[in-house]
């Protein structure tokens, strides 16, 4: 779970308010408990928290106690990636992804180096 | 296949015609090497191949790195119980399985980092890798664990609806389709795993296979045929998926009859047909077959260029299972460890490094 103070942890409840009204650009995880590739990947997402910490927001939600939000963005594959910018899905990236390429995305809609 | 005697020559690969390709180093242009790091072994991947070389290197103290890639414990991450690794009497779940291998090989000083290598320069030793396009590493050795990937049918269709009711991971996804009905392809194990799992969540499950015979062991044919909810559909492949956003039916053809027809029910496609090796960042420097799996040498996992090992999925289509992809990656490692003893290391030759003017390291 996200023990990580910089990563957000997301509900159907708190979405609109953490993700769509956002300042920051946020890269929401979907993800569920028992799906070993989102696991895998959890110390990257929240590296990337820390990284970002202050210019982009980092959230994960976990489509088994949230299946509203899941379902509204067409989720149905795990882990899914969605990068938000105004309350706008920019980018959608599914399956399990580099830190690096990840970053770069991050970078790009925060609109500055790191 | 060729192994030359100079221990630090190298050739280029060739792929199953024999005909050899020139690698492309221009992601090498730039790079400057200067102050990247030199390791004795880079393991590349993290199935149960790589993590095992990992804890034999480790063990003979050459304190090995490990770049985890892409989907980090690899193909195995996927599954849900294991049940044939020995040692494991109730079974084992993958994910969990993968943890401990990692533990395992971080307890005996495994440098384990995320990231993938992308690119390689194997023409002379010390050898250069590039993690994530960018980052510059030395290797005395490497050992190639890259494993294997699901592969996809090709359709154009397919590809822009994956994540979005096309999937190749059952235990990942299938409990979005909950009341819905969805279709797996493949005649394998892996395939009727698959659809097995899938019964937990899906209404009904069809099973599309191109022949009318199944190659799934016996075991797992019968657990899919005793299953109500599956449904067997032979002699059946996929030619479209349908829906704009999400999918909403596929169309298959009969290749007895050549007659096709629209499943406007299935929600959710999951391909089960198999996989490809992980190799392409190896291409042009090592032999593969014409699937793209590395040739070994006979009874090792020496490759065609001397340092660079081969183990699991990568070099193996015949076997692909957890426990021999772990006995290769035994293998590696003691090949590894057996060739630097005997050919030694190598410094890097500096004015190679990149595009600046060389500067001599001490």
């Amino acid at each position: 779970m996200a023990d990580n103070p910089n990563v957000v942890t997301l509900t159907d409840d708190n979405f609109e308010d953490e993700v769509l009204n956002a300042d920051q650009p946020v890269l929401v995880d979907f993800w569920a408990t028992w799906c070993g590739p989102c696991r895998q990947i959890a110390p990257i997402i929240e590296d990337l928290a820390d990284d970002f910490e202050g210019r982009a927001k980092v959230g994960k939600l976990d489509v088994d106690n949230n299946p509203k939000i899941a379902q509204e963005y067409g989720v149905r594959s795990i882990p899914t990636l969605l990068f938000f910018k105004n309350g706008e899905v920019e980018e959608q990236l599914v399956g399990a992804m580099g830190k690096s390429a990840l970053a770069k995305k991050l970078e790009a809609l925060s609109g500055q180096p790191a | 296949m060729a192994v030359t005697s100079d221990p630090n020559a190298t050739t280029n690969g060739t792929t199953g015609d024999g005909a050899p390709i020139t690698p492309d180093l221009s992601a090498f242009d730039g790079i400057d090497f200067a102050d990247a790091e030199m390791h004795d072994v880079v393991i590349i991947g993290t199935g149960p191949a790589g993590w095992t070389a990992a804890i034999y290197a480790a063990r003979a103290d050459l304190e090995p790195l490990v770049y985890m890639g892409p989907q980090p414990g690899g193909q195995l991450t996927t599954t849900t119980d294991v049940e044939n690794y020995p040692g494991f009497p109730d079974g084992i779940l993958g994910p969990e399985m993968m943890e401990r291998f990692q533990e395992q090989a971080e307890r005996f000083g495994t440098d384990a980092r995320y990231g993938t290598v992308t690119h390689v320069d194997f023409s002379e030793r010390p050898f250069r890798l590039l993690v994530d396009e960018e980052t510059p590493v030395y290797a005395q050795t490497v050992i190639i664990s890259t494993g294997a990937s699901a592969r996809y049918l090709g359709l154009e269709n397919e590809q822009r609806l994956i994540g979005k009711g096309v999937t190749a991971c059952a235990t990942c996804d299938g409990s979005f389709f909950r009341g819905e009905t969805v279709a797996v392809v493949g005649g394998g194990d892996s395939a009727m795993e698959e659809s097995t799992f899938l019964t937990k969540f899906a209404e009904k499950v069809y099973v599309l296979h191109r022949r009318d015979e199944l190659r799934a062991s016996k075991i797992m044919q019968e657990r899919a045929f005793e299953n109500e909810k599956i449904e067997f559909v032979w002699n059946t492949e996929v030619v479209d998926v349908l829906g704009e956003n999400q999918v909403e039916g596929i169309e298959v053809i009969n290749n007895e009859t050549g007659e096709t027809r629209v499943m406007d029910e299935v929600t959710g496609l999951f391909l089960a047909i198999g996989h490809t090796p992980n190799t392409d960042p190896f291409t042009g420097w090592l032999d593969t077959d014409d699937n793209g799996y590395i040739i070994t040498r006979p009874d090792s996992t020496y490759t065609n260029v001397p340092g660079v090992f081969a183990s699991g999925d990568a070099q193996d289509h015949e076997y692909r299972q957890a426990v021999t992809a772990a006995g290769t990656g035994c293998m590696a490692a003691i090949d590894a460890e057996r060739w630097l003893a005997e050919n030694g290391r190598v410094e890097p030759e500096s004015a190679r490094t990149a595009s600046q003017p060389a500067t001599a390291k001490p």
